[in-house]
């Protein structure tokens, strides 16, 4: 059972290759993190798989043809969080989380018992349950963020797709999150998740999926992708690495060449 | 009070301040009528002249009133929703100027002369030819920014070409009209004109009420929209055609009348909490509200002289803009 599987997808934006023949196949329970310097593709492999931009390529939701199914089915496939945390009206924070529901029968009709609960539970994981009532463009940036994060789990898809999910958050809003990324996992979903956060997504992730140029250049547990010669060629960083009792810890410590001759290596 | 029990208290207060309104509306002009003679005269059998006047006069007016202020209301509503832009309003498309245009050619050529129904005919022509020029200047892509500029492009190509009209017109009466038809008006508008606008008004409510759902979740923007199952092809399909049917006609029957659909939408969305799909019932009574009392206003003002129905809600429009204004300027600092 695959919930998302690409053949060679590629994407052209402007005449350039943006996306190069990406075959990527996510199964149920993974927590994968998705890494690679600015420009990679890591977005626009998203966008492409969401068929949000046109792509060419197989693209696979849930064993369904992603390009033939309606938006709708696929929204009860994937939930998508983008980069841009936009709110346009100054809805109740409630209001937005229960749009991932699509519960909006009618301009009067309220949600049904299960759609309030799975709202209630998203904003509970997500720690804005204090903030229900309040305008969600009057947030702080991480709350908003949270908020938005509720919205994307409220949708209650097999398979979630976050695009820089940990940005604007704090030390312990992203552990919380990633913590919930790896709970869901263990629920038989799956999360494919943007991450600049080269440490967390080590320590957090079930598997590593690297984008350099619009490639696939590595693809497989933390532990095997995240070693010294990949860094160095991907990021050009040096890292200090780690395996304790916390599990594995990789932290970029300088840039390769010649800033890197006083690094320590493991 | 719960959020829904509030909302449907809003909408049953402005549901029947349209009713008494509507009611007023039929009860004021020149000549002087009881309340319970004007009812009789609405509904009597006989064909004296108290049930002309209400039936040819005052119920069409009241009719073309309430239809063209809940078409102004919900249009602007929709269209400030679907370009998540709250200064969008139904003029913004150049739908209502292209109308303006047709119904200018039509006074110009003679056409409004010679047939009963040239003028608002043409209006409507004028309304569906901005609508395909609208659309296949936008292109294929389903973005907002190229419909506004779109619609940019074309209303100043109405009014240029309505300069030319009143430039070129032979003669000052001809200017006369063309410059008093685009103050806007209900005056001495008939059943025919009702029943000429009201089925392409209807339809483009129908188009407009469509979208409550898909433009509450494009409060999270397009991307997010796309991926919580939105069509966004569709929802530029129904916002553009809604638009220009309901406002065309609007714009055939009674000229070009301002304010209406930017004003209306920016007062009721804090009452609706914001929600787009809340604020499209809302603003369509509150339009309509809006324009039976400015022309119940326009009767009483000024008995007898014509005050022009588009002027005088400019004449509140500008002022509450300016208010905007300064609100916003509170809001920044």
């Amino acid at each position: 059972m695959s919930l998302l599987a690409t053949d060679a997808l590629s994407v052209v934006l402007a005449g350039r290759t943006v996306l190069d023949a990406v075959s990527l196949h996510v199964g149920p329970g993974e927590c994968i993190g998705l890494i690679g310097p600015n420009g990679a593709g890591k977005s626009t492999l998203l966008k492409a798989v969401l068929g949000l931009i046109p792509a060419r390529g197989g693209i696979a939701l849930a064993g369904g043809d992603g390009r033939a199914m309606t938006a709708r089915r696929r929204a009860e496939i994937a939930a998508y969080l983008p980069q841009e945390r936009e709110v346009h009206w100054p809805v109740s924070v409630e209001t937005l989380v229960g749009l991932a529901r699509g519960y909006v029968r009618g301009p009067l009709a309220g949600p049904s018992p299960h759609d309030r609960a799975l709202v209630a539970a998203a904003m509970q994981r997500m720690d804005v349950a204090a903030l229900r009532a309040r305008r969600a463009t009057e947030l702080s940036g991480g709350e908003r963020a949270r908020v938005l994060i509720a919205r994307a789990l409220a949708q209650d898809t097999p398979l979630l797709l976050a695009d820089e999910p940990t940005a604007g958050l704090d030390p312990a809003h992203q552990i919380a999150l990633m913590a919930t990324f790896a709970a869901l996992a263990r629920e038989g979903r799956s999360v494919v998740a943007c991450l600049h956060d080269i440490a967390l997504a080590a320590r957090w992730c079930t598997r590593i999926v690297v984008l350099d140029g619009g490639r696939l250049v590595a693809d497989g547990p933390p532990g095997t992708v995240l070693e010294a010669t990949l860094m160095r060629d991907v990021y050009g960083v040096e890292i200090h690495r780690s395996d304790g009792k916390d599990g594995l810890i990789v932290l970029p410590t300088a840039l390769s060449g010649g800033h890197a001759n006083d690094t320590e290596r493991p | 009070m719960s959020e829904a029990a509030r909302i449907r208290l809003l909408l049953g207060g402005l549901a029947l301040a349209v009713a008494a309104l509507f009611v007023l509306s039929l009860l004021t002009g020149p000549a002087a009528t009881g309340f319970a003679d004007a009812l009789a005269g609405l509904f009597a059998g006989d064909r004296g002249p108290l049930a002309l006047i209400m039936r040819e006069i005052r119920l069409p007016r009241a009719i073309l009133a309430a239809a063209i202020g809940a078409t102004l209301g919900l249009s602007g509503a929709a269209l400030q929703g679907y370009l998540r832009n709250p200064l969008a309003e139904p003029g913004l498309l150049g739908i209502g100027a292209a109308a303006s245009l047709g119904a200018v050619l039509a006074i110009y050529t003679g056409l409004a002369a010679a047939l009963p129904l040239g003028l608002p005919l043409a209006a409507l022509a004028g309304a569906v030819l901005a609508v395909i020029v609208v659309q296949a200047l936008a292109g294929a892509s389903a973005n907002g920014l190229t419909i506004i500029l779109a619609g940019v492009a074309v209303s100043s190509f109405a009014a240029a070409a309505t300069s030319l009209a009143l430039n070129l017109s032979p003669n000052p009466f001809a200017a006369l009209e063309i410059v008093f038809w685009m103050l806007g008006s209900l005056n001495d508008r008939s059943m025919t004109h009702v029943w000429l606008s009201l089925p392409f008004m209807a339809a483009g409510w129908a188009m407009l009420a469509a979208l409550a759902r898909p433009l509450d979740m494009l409060t999270l923007g397009e991307p997010a929209a796309r991926s919580i199952g939105v069509d966004m092809a569709r929802v530029r399909f129904l916002a553009v055609f809604g638009t220009a049917a309901s406002v065309g006609a609007a714009t055939a029957v009674a000229g070009a009348i301002g304010f209406v659909g930017l004003v209306v939408p920016h007062v009721l969305r804090p009452l609706v909490g914001a929600r787009p799909s809340r604020l499209l019932p809302a603003s369509a009574l509150g339009g309509a509200a809006l324009l039976l009392a400015a022309d119940i206003a326009v009767r009483l003002l000024a008995p007898g002289r014509d005050l022009k129905l588009g002027v005088l809600t400019a004449l509140i429009g500008a002022p509450f803009f300016l208010w905007l204004v300064f609100r916003y300027r509170r809001t920044l600092t």
